[in-house]
């Protein structure tokens, strides 16, 4: 579903303060794949997000989804097959536009081709309340309401609702849960592994917490300057622990995994 | 009294148009707009122009147009050219003080004398009580609704997450740069439409009839938020008429009761500063308030 070959990014090239925070990453995701992604700060987790999302275009190599070389196309297009959520709750919402109005703009990327002028019609509006009713979290009768009076995990539920209002070919979550207080951190993640699997949509995931890495999706992928460093899935993974995961990470990436975040989370 | 104030409501109308544009750059899409100052005066130059050859109708309409042109070159200098806003807007502001020379024929001031324009078409139909108001009420009421409209649908729903949530629209499939672009285009075409409707309301134009248009748009929307509050698309469109009508009555107060016409400017900035700084006092005087509270309950240790 998802091919990286060779991407290498660097930032401030041909400075003192060069960093290469891709160097020469492949990846490849198979069709309902859900791979979790763990790294020290400045792995170059949230650049292969970006290399992916589009939010750049890599110095090298070549980034295909779904059969389709998408390496020169502009964010704003690939994000019609690719969701995205945000560690920030409030980075994937408008606050001052009512929850209906922003699942209207979510739902332009299935409009492909739909009149520009259209406005929300009846049948959009018993859809979106039909899906946030699948929320839980009683959304669907407030959908007037400005989206800036929705606590953080509200929004950043509203956000991934949003995000797979159309299934999108792959999902992108950038440590999505790591605003929220615990309860509702894991209410959301919950929802998350919900959603993903009744659609069967190809998921990458960044996160810090080793445990969840492993118990979350059928991959986990361990990130350390700029490349993976390790992939591991099937029985070699649900045979593995988190100390055994350190371990191979050290044996990979020639050095321990140095994160307090991920160290403490153990 | 009665003929000033129905004159200011008149005005009031005719301004309006500005108020709205600068609700969608202003507001919805969070950009300080300068290209206002010279799109209002090209659009009661190309109005004047066009009427002086018996187009009235074509002139509004032409107007409108060169507006969202000079929003289209601002918007292609931002967007595109990666300049930032504000300035965009002073570059396109001061190329058009020689855009609207031209387009008046090298002249600083245009009359229109004995001319047919759309107030005398609808006195015809009208009588002439009631034509201007009919005309200027038409087009602040018309654009209004027209924009209230707008931004309710799929693409005026983009324009408003543009200037809401940038990080959100990049992300969701919306390109800001189509965004902006449009929504300075239309906020030029109104703002020109504006110039546009007054050329022919006062039979004349001139090259200096757009200094400080931008300040007393922005005071005029403000007065409106004060009056109706903020939230909502129905609520800023309402409140930018409103503000626009409310700011030319209370200028006529000021200037009835002032000795001099040419307080006017200094009068108008007053209002402008005391309206645009509203918030920041109020919330000011509120802190002084607690602050004052908190010191006459200090307790004894």
């Amino acid at each position: 579903m998802l091919k990286l070959e060779g991407v290498a990014k660097s930032f401030q090239a041909g400075t003192v303060n060069e960093k290469h925070a891709l160097q020469g990453v492949d990846l490849h995701l198979a069709p309902g794949d859900f791979a979790c992604v763990v790294g020290s700060n400045g792995a170059g987790k949230s650049t292969l997000f970006g290399a992916i999302a589009g939010s750049f275009v890599p110095d090298s190599g070549r980034v295909v989804l779904d059969g389709e070389d998408i390496t020169f196309t502009p964010e704003h297009r690939r994000s019609r097959k690719i969701g995205r959520l945000f560690q920030d709750p409030l980075k994937g919402t408008a606050p001052h536009m009512t929850i209906e109005e922003n699942m209207a703009l979510a739902y332009l990327r299935a409009s492909q081709g739909r009149h520009l002028f259209g406005g929300i019609r009846a049948k959009d509006r018993a859809f979106f309340k039909e899906r946030l009713a699948q929320l839980g979290l009683g959304l669907e009768d407030r959908m007037g309401q400005q989206v800036g009076l929705l606590s953080g995990g509200q929004r950043q539920a509203l956000t991934l609702l949003m995000a797979t209002l159309v299934t999108p070919k792959l999902l992108l979550l950038d440590e999505h849960t790591a605003a929220l207080d615990p309860a509702t951190a894991d209410k959301i993640l919950e929802l998350t592994q919900k959603i993903v699997a009744e659609n069967g949509i190809t998921c990458l995931a960044i996160t810090h917490n080793l445990k969840s890495s492993l118990e979350m999706g059928n991959r986990t992928l361990m990130m350390d300057r700029g490349r993976i460093v390790l992939d591991v899935q099937g029985k070699e993974r649900a045979a593995m622990t988190m100390d055994d995961l350190l371990a191979r990470f050290h044996e990979n990436a020639g050095r321990a995994l140095d994160n307090d975040r991920i160290l403490l989370s153990k | 009294m009665a003929l000033l104030l129905k004159g200011a409501v008149e005005t009031g109308f005719i301004y309006a148009l500005v108020a709205l544009a600068l609700y969608l750059s202003f507001r919805v899409l969070d950009i300080a707009d300068l290209t206002t100052d010279g799109s209002f005066v090209l659009g009661s130059a190309v109005s004047a122009v066009l009427a002086s050859a018996g187009h009235p109708v074509l002139g509004l309409l032409g107007g409108f147009l060169a507006g969202c042109l000079a929003g289209l070159v601002t918007a292609f200098l931002h967007t595109r050219m990666k300049v930032q806003a504000i300035l965009a807007g002073i570059i396109t502001m001061t190329g058009l003080y020689t855009v609207n020379l031209w387009v008046m024929g090298g002249r600083a001031d245009l009359q229109l004398l004995r001319v047919d324009t759309v107030f005398t078409k609808m006195q015809k139909l009208a009588g002439p009580l009631a034509a201007k108001l009919i005309v200027t009420g038409i087009a602040a009421g018309g654009m209004a609704l027209l924009l209230g409209l707008f931004l309710k649908t799929q693409l005026g729903l983009s324009l408003r997450a543009t200037g809401d949530n940038r990080d959100m629209v990049s992300a969701s499939s919306v390109d800001p740069a189509l965004t902006i672009t449009v929504g300075l285009s239309l906020a030029n075409g109104l703002t020109a439409l504006s110039g546009a409707v007054l050329a022919q309301y006062q039979m004349a134009s001139s090259v200096s009839l757009g200094t400080g248009v931008v300040v007393i748009g922005l005071a005029s929307l403000i007065i409106g938020e004060v009056l109706v509050g903020r939230g909502g698309v129905a609520r800023g469109v309402l409140g930018a008429v409103l503000g626009a009508v409310v700011y030319r009555i209370l200028m006529v107060i000021a200037l009835k009761n002032s000795p001099s016409p040419s307080n006017m400017k200094l009068i108008s900035a007053l209002i402008v500063a005391v309206a645009i700084s509203w918030p920041a006092a109020a919330q000011w005087l509120k802190l002084k308030k607690r602050q004052k509270a908190a010191k006459g309950g200090r307790e004894k240790c």
